[in-house]
């Protein structure tokens, strides 16, 4: 399967398009006509920052350094403005090093609070996995809500993959448990974990998403390989919480950001990395399986601003 | 929920709390504080700052009571301006007037449209309708098993016909279904859709037409960023939204969501969802949020609860068993039953004014278990006279129960304790900074 970059880009520009009107739009209407970049348009770049979701710390250093390069004439005119931000963007967003491939089989366990669409985005990953040749194994660890299980065992059919699968109610770390089993003994490229959503303030559930990570690397020395945090792109500064208190509970490894396809403003993504300094690993901006990508700074910036 | 937004907004109100002046000057520190506080709640821009005019507008001169400091006042006005943004008073469900009541669920994605249609059906269940629920999700995998999973675990009743495949047939169907369940409100969930959506839309539209709903519901996600009321104002031109349900409230979201949506939209906010059981659910009280916002506290939803927990008759009896002091372990476990029916602790103690709960302290709600666990260990007479409780008989309960003789040994200490507390009750007072409740039930 080719999933074309450009297509995706446009994509990605067309899903943020809102922002880009509000963001780049502001600040050109902000600074047309004005000579001296003094605070008043300062303020009003920040403002508009806000209003992307960006947040208050991340949209106040970005702006203090914005205000650096203009004492400094690094920024001399208004048209220096927003390609200075998107460097600063793609700077701020490009953190930590690639996806790793490690472990045979490669554990990806997926988390997240209810609704994120952790099980929709596993699905695309498995469908992206075994297009690419690797043979793959799904586990519906998400016994909690009520059939979730047939929902990925739909996708699993639709990948081509297989599956393991316990009853409705059972413990999920009994599924990751026999996935990994199932791995090993088959000898797979790939096993992606699926749990049930959880809020990250409930510290119960929290407990029992550590135990099935326990588990995972009691199995399997080195694993889970990646441990992905699921964030809806729809969600505001609460993001940043549910990174922080998830990545407390078990060590993630990265974040993929999914619905960015029209409603979000984007730049929740901005102050996620900004403030956690977790690199994002893919973004999902459409409904088919090949609207999920593996994020690329450069080109998130140039779509956002 | 809304704890941040909470914390912001108190500082930068104790600031205006002791001044016997509103000045402009004074004023204007305090409301940018305001302004900041609901910005980092992803509060939508026009709203914070139609919001901060108004109250500073107010705050000018005429509207000052004589019976209130000028610091007051200014919580007052941010208080009142808040419980309008929050939609003024609460609103229950739009019932027919005669025939069967039809509502149709719609939202985003994972906003929680499938558990909220369960709920609300459980919710109405309550209140003496007959629900019918029926899905007309046909893109998400398994969306219409989930819909009849949780319907067959409430037994209420779920049209699923699997053989056809079109939203608006479907939904044709359960409308005629509805006579032989004998069902009054048919609840209809639909397929999560972005406001973008052309095709899906439509779709959504043309389910409108063919069911006549009597309550359009937009489903919204309490921790959507700043574009949640652009969301739901797309929704509202196309199927004009009647009513808001928020959900996902047990969360740490700062709730601009809820503080945006009915200024734009119009369309109040009716009830939140705040847990994952189909019983985790509420009326949306826009007074007590506000109370709740500005850390007041929320003592009416906990009697509220209490009461509704507390089955009036055994209430009563407690109070007189209390007042005569022969409150025994029989009554404590009584009075567990009732706590434990009123839902999980730690959403009780968001409500109790003054009361911070550290964002860490778990509630062991498994200690529960075991208390019962202990007094159902204990005989007749142990139960009634716990002085006659020694060492022997100790050993025996901490057997019986699977626990140990530290435990016994709290619990009866708590006991004794509660008894104590009792008593000073019933000189009348109160519990220590809760104002009032020491009274209730009198």
């Amino acid at each position: 399967m080719v999933f074309g970059k450009e297509g995706f880009f446009s994509r990605l520009k067309k899903g943020l398009a809102k922002t880009s009107e509000t963001l780049a739009g502001k600040i050109v209407s902000i600074t047309t006509g004005r000579m001296a970049l003094d605070d008043a348009t300062l303020e009003g770049i920040e403002d508009a920052l806000i209003a992307a979701d960006v947040g208050l710390p991340t949209a106040s250093a970005l702006i203090a350094s914005l205000r650096d390069a203009v004492k400094s004439k690094d920024v001399a005119t208004a048209d220096d403005i927003r390609p200075f931000l998107r460097k600063r963007i793609e700077a701020l967003v490009a953190v930590g090093e690639g996806a790793n491939h490690a472990g045979a089989p490669h554990v990806i366990l997926m988390v997240g609070v209810n609704g994120a669409g952790k099980t929709t985005t596993i699905g695309k990953l498995a469908t992206r996995f075994s297009a690419d040749g690797k043979s793959v194994i799904v586990a519906a660890g998400d016994t909690f809500r009520a059939a979730a299980i047939e929902q990925l065992a739909e996708w699993s059919r639709r990948a081509g993959c297989e599956i393991i699968r316990h009853q409705a109610g059972a413990d999920p770390s009994a599924v990751a448990f026999d996935a990994i089993r199932a791995g090993i003994a088959r000898k797979k490229d790939i096993v992606i974990i699926d749990t049930a959503g959880r809020l990250h303030t409930r510290s119960n559930l929290m407990e029992e998403l550590k135990k099935v990570y326990r588990i995972i690397g009691r199995e399997l020395e080195g694993a889970p390989h990646e441990t992905l945090l699921v964030v809806d792109g729809t969600t505001g500064q609460n993001a940043i919480n549910q990174v922080k208190e998830f990545h407390a509970s078990i060590k993630l490894s990265g974040i993929v950001i999914t619905k960015l396809d029209g409603t979000s403003k984007g730049g929740a993504v901005v102050g996620i990395v900004n403030e956690t300094k977790l690199p994002i690993r893919y973004i999902g901006v459409g409904e088919a399986a090949e609207d999920l990508q593996p994020f690329d700074a450069a080109l998130f910036a140039e779509a956002l601003i | 929920m809304f704890e941040q937004l909470g914390n912001r907004l108190s500082e930068a109100l104790r600031k205006i709390k002791g001044l016997s002046q509103l000045s402009d000057a004074n004023m204007a520190d305090a409301l940018g504080e305001v302004r900041l506080a609901l910005l980092d709640a992803d509060v939508a821009n026009e709203v914070v700052k139609d919001f901060i005019e108004k109250i500073r507008a107010q705050s000018k001169g005429t509207a000052v009571l004589k019976s209130l400091a000028p610091g007051q006042m200014a919580i007052k006005i941010v208080y009142d301006e808040l419980v309008s943004l929050l939609g003024g008073h609460r609103a229950g469900i739009n019932m027919a007037d005669k025939g069967p009541t039809v509502v149709l669920m719609t939202g985003l994605q994972g906003s929680g449209k499938t558990t909220t249609t369960a709920k609300l059906a459980l919710h109405l269940r309550k209140e003496g309708f007959r629900p019918m629920l029926v899905s007309a999700d046909i893109y998400r995998p398994a969306a219409r098993e989930q819909l009849s999973v949780l319907g067959a675990q409430l037994e209420i009743p779920v049209c699923y016909p699997a053989d056809l495949n079109d939203p608006v047939k479907i939904c044709k169907k359960a409308m005629q279904a509805m006579k032989d369940e004998d069902a009054n409100v048919l609840l209809v969930d639909t397929a999560g859709r972005l406001q973008i959506d052309e095709e899906l839309m439509a779709e959504l539209e043309k389910i409108k037409k063919e069911i006549s709903p009597n309550e359009v519901l937009f489903i919204a996600d309490a921790m959507t960023g700043r574009q949640a009321a652009d969301i739901a104002l797309t929704f509202h031109k196309r199927v004009q939204i009647t009513g808001v349900i928020l959900t996902k409230m047990d969360g740490d979201a700062r709730g601009g969501a809820a503080l945006s949506i009915k200024s734009v939209v119009g369309a109040p906010i009716k009830f939140s969802g705040i847990g994952e059981k189909p019983e985790q659910f509420e009326v949306f009280h826009p007074d007590r949020m506000a109370q709740r916002i500005l850390g007041m506290g929320d003592v009416l939803s906990l009697i509220e609860k209490a009461q509704e927990a507390a089955n009036e008759e055994e209430a009563k009896k407690l109070e007189r068993k209390m007042s005569a002091g022969d409150f025994d372990l029989n009554d404590f476990m009584q009075q567990l039953n009732m706590v434990k029916k009123m839902g999980p602790l730690n959403q009780l103690m968001g409500m109790v004014p003054g009361l911070k709960i550290p964002k860490d302290a778990a509630i062991d709600e498994g200690a529960l278990g075991r208390v019962e666990a202990i007094i159902n260990s204990m005989t007749k007479e142990e139960r009634k006279s716990y002085t006659i409780i020694n060492g022997s008989r100790k050993e025996r309960i901490a057997e019986g129960s699977g626990t140990d003789i530290n435990e016994v040994n709290r619990l009866l200490k708590q006991f004794v304790q509660m008894k104590k507390v009792m008593k000073t009750f019933k000189k009348g007072g109160g519990l220590p900074g809760m104002p009032g409740v020491g009274r209730i039930g009198r």
